[in-house]
């Protein structure tokens, strides 16, 4: 599928170059660009494709306050991202807008992610809109600025990886346990170089949301792009949104989808398989999103000089049972877990429970159409009355650089996909989990095994 | 971008594997708007903590930077790249990087140098030994040589061409002008909104 994809993009290609590739959807965002836009006016260039080119802020916006309490440097950045995007003609989803969110929850939720296309976007976790059966990867600024210029980008052909789940996944195991399963089967290097393909009847039977939070994590394998062939799923997904195609193209739009999908006798540069039936809910323990083991386990003796680096950060004793370690912290959010469905099964857990007194939660809605139906049906009564925060869209306490941080020392349990040091805040030490294990955390007070919960 | 040809420079090890783009700069400096002035917060929460190697007297003017495996990994920030670049390094050894960090460090004239296991182990040795020693690294013939140490490197060859010769890659495509515009009529991309 990468293939077909790839070689239908290609504008360019000179024996021993890196092939010239099309660029369908370009997503922006105010941290990465503003020096693209700077280098563009530098060589008094223009965007060559503005309607190809969707903007909206997440990163450092404020999600309690408004746009009033985002700190000076923060608000600077905003506002060069309006006047980049006013001057260059580029749809800008800024705060406030209904439309705003976390770039790759609103790319898919708007039909901007369609099967076939070829999607960047400055940020790492642009992988996400591979679930859609597009290839999908981030870039750096000089790239983007590149893509700004040309509608076009500079990229070797990649290798393939075939990654096929099979069977039916156990009773409290989600999409982001099967995420943290094949990074440990794989390592946080075992993708470099690759694309990723997610395939077998898991991947199959899993909802939309769940299979972004697959391609999502793909990066923390080291692979740039994961994707998920385009089926019946898919399609119901996009029908009807925004920007999909609209019913007169729909039916021609599909026939050309369905041919992206992998011949049944494709070959893979590499192969690997995972029975979904042995997968449990994860924890990590370290500092890379490789370094996990399943909830009911302990935190494991350290093998490598890396691993006691990261023992000694997280300040855990090899041995200690992962559901005796205390949190004062719980994040659900990001571009990993912040979906309406996230919300949903995390609430499920959360009904008629409190958090624990020490333990301070907060929810961050991947994006306000997120954030509008979770409300419709009432999830944020529900998490308030249990002593939730309820906040407004954005990337929040993925990578804290608006307010919501982590303090040093302290220790969260996070449905986001970073677990590096410092990662959520200077000393602060993250426990990436699933959305309902980090629900349960919240009202145990500590780690906990949600199939035991209640 | 200016031309990379020739770099000698104090040698300064790092002796960590999976050093991610958070550490190398935390994202509170992600703020600004230039791509210049990143320098200071290279490595910023290690520093802070104290007796950082980095700090050390005898590595504080150095230009080549040597570490562990996948160097880079995690965000996309070119930022990582540029503060490098501002702190006086031109160029990273290491047994394997992160993709986009490689791919940011080519395009923003940083040059990323792939050794074997045992070979970036003798030089972070020998940096640790001898604090202050010298490497040079010739991106023309491929080769690295400090004291008892000389290496043949392999490198993209587009990205070499790039280096060498200072090249601007947008420049370089907007040549193809003719290519894009024939794609485009062929393949139309649209994205419209229905409301
Ligand atoms: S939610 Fe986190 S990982 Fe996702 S785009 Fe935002 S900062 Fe990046």
């Amino acid at each position: 599928m990468a293939t077909k994809i790839w070689d239908d993009h290609v504008v360019a290609a000179r024996e021993g170059e890196p092939h010239l590739l099309y660029v369908d959807l370009h997503l922006v965002h105010e941290v990465t660009s503003p020096q693209a836009f700077e280098g563009l006016r530098l060589n008094k260039r223009r965007v060559r494709r503005p309607e190809l080119t969707i903007a909206t802020m997440d990163h450092d916006v404020p999600t309690f306050g408004g746009r009033a309490a985002a700190d000076e440097v923060a608000e600077r950045q905003m506002s060069a991202l309006e006047e980049n995007c006013r001057q260059e003609g580029i749809r800008l989803y800024g705060m406030g807008n209904a439309r705003q969110g976390i770039v790759h929850v609103i790319g898919p939720e708007l039909g901007l992610t369609q099967p076939g296309m070829l999607i960047v976007c400055g940020d790492s976790h642009t992988s996400t809109h591979g679930a859609f059966g597009a290839l999908a990867f981030g870039i750096g600024t000089s790239e983007v600025e590149h893509v700004l210029a040309t509608q076009c980008l500079r990229q070797r052909r990649p290798k393939t990886m075939a990654v096929t789940v099979e069977g039916a996944l156990p009773l409290g195991v989600t999409a982001k346990d099967v995420a943290l399963g094949i990074i440990a089967s794989i390592g946080v290097e075992g993708g470099r170089g690759y694309v990723l393909e997610y395939r077998g009847s898991t991947i199959r039977g899993l909802s939309m949301e769940g299979r972004m939070t697959i391609c999502n994590m793909t990066i923390e394998g080291g692979a740039r792009a994961g994707m998920i062939a385009p089926d019946e799923t898919t399609f119901a997904y996009l029908k009807g949104r925004e920007y999909a195609p609209a019913s007169d193209r729909w039916d021609r739009s599909v026939d050309r989808w369905r041919a992206f999908a992998s011949d049944r006798d494709a070959i893979f540069d590499r192969e690997i398989r995972i029975d979904a039936g042995r997968l449990e809910p994860y924890v990590t323990w370290g500092t890379n999103p490789g370094q996990s083991v399943p909830v009911s386990g302990s935190v494991p003796a350290p093998s490598t000089e890396t691993d006691e680096r990261a023992l000694t950060y997280m300040a855990l004793q090899p041995g200690t049972a992962i559901e005796a370690i205390a949190i004062d912290r719980v994040f659900i959010g990001s571009c990993t877990n912040a979906r309406l469905e996230d919300l949903r099964v995390a609430a499920s857990v959360v009904r008629g429970h409190r958090v624990h007194p020490k333990v301070r939660a907060m929810v961050v809605p991947g994006s306000a159409s997120v954030k509008r139906q979770a409300e419709a049906e009432g999830l944020d009564a529900l998490f308030r009355q249990a002593g939730f925060e309820w906040r407004d869209a954005g990337c929040s306490m993925c990578l804290g650089m608006n307010p919501d941080i982590l303090g040093p020392g302290e220790r969260c349990a996070s449905t986001s996909n970073r677990n590096f040091e410092g990662r959520q805040g200077r000393g602060g030490r993250t426990h990436l989990v699933s959305p309902p294990m980090a629900a349960a955390a919240a009202i145990a007070g500590h780690l906990v095994d949600v199939r035991e919960f209640n | 971008m200016k031309p990379f040809t020739r770099v000698t420079g104090i040698l300064a090890p790092l002796d960590r594997e999976n050093v991610d783009t958070d550490q190398i700069i935390p994202k509170q400096f992600l703020k600004r708007i230039e791509r210049t002035g990143f320098g200071p917060f290279l490595f910023y929460d290690w520093r802070r903590d104290g007796d950082f190697i980095l700090d050390k007297p005898a590595y504080r003017d150095a230009a080549v930077l040597v570490t562990g495996a996948n160097f880079g990994c995690g965000s996309s920030r070119e930022h990582a790249p540029w503060s490098l670049l501002d702190a006086g390094f031109r160029v990273v050894i290491a047994p394997s990087f992160g993709d986009i960090f490689k791919s940011n460090s080519f395009r923003c004239g940083l040059l990323p140098v792939e050794l074997p296991d045992p070979a970036v182990r003798k030089l972070i040795n020998l940096g640790l030994q001898e604090p202050g020693t010298k490497v040079s690294v010739d991106l023309v013939d491929q080769r690295l040589a400090a004291t008892g140490f000389e290496a043949a490197f392999e490198i993209d060859a587009f990205f070499r061409e790039c280096l060498v010769n200072g090249w601007d890659e947008v420049a370089l495509t907007l040549r193809h002008e003719a290519d894009i515009a024939r794609y485009e009529a062929r393949q139309a991309s649209t994205l419209v909104a229905r409301s």
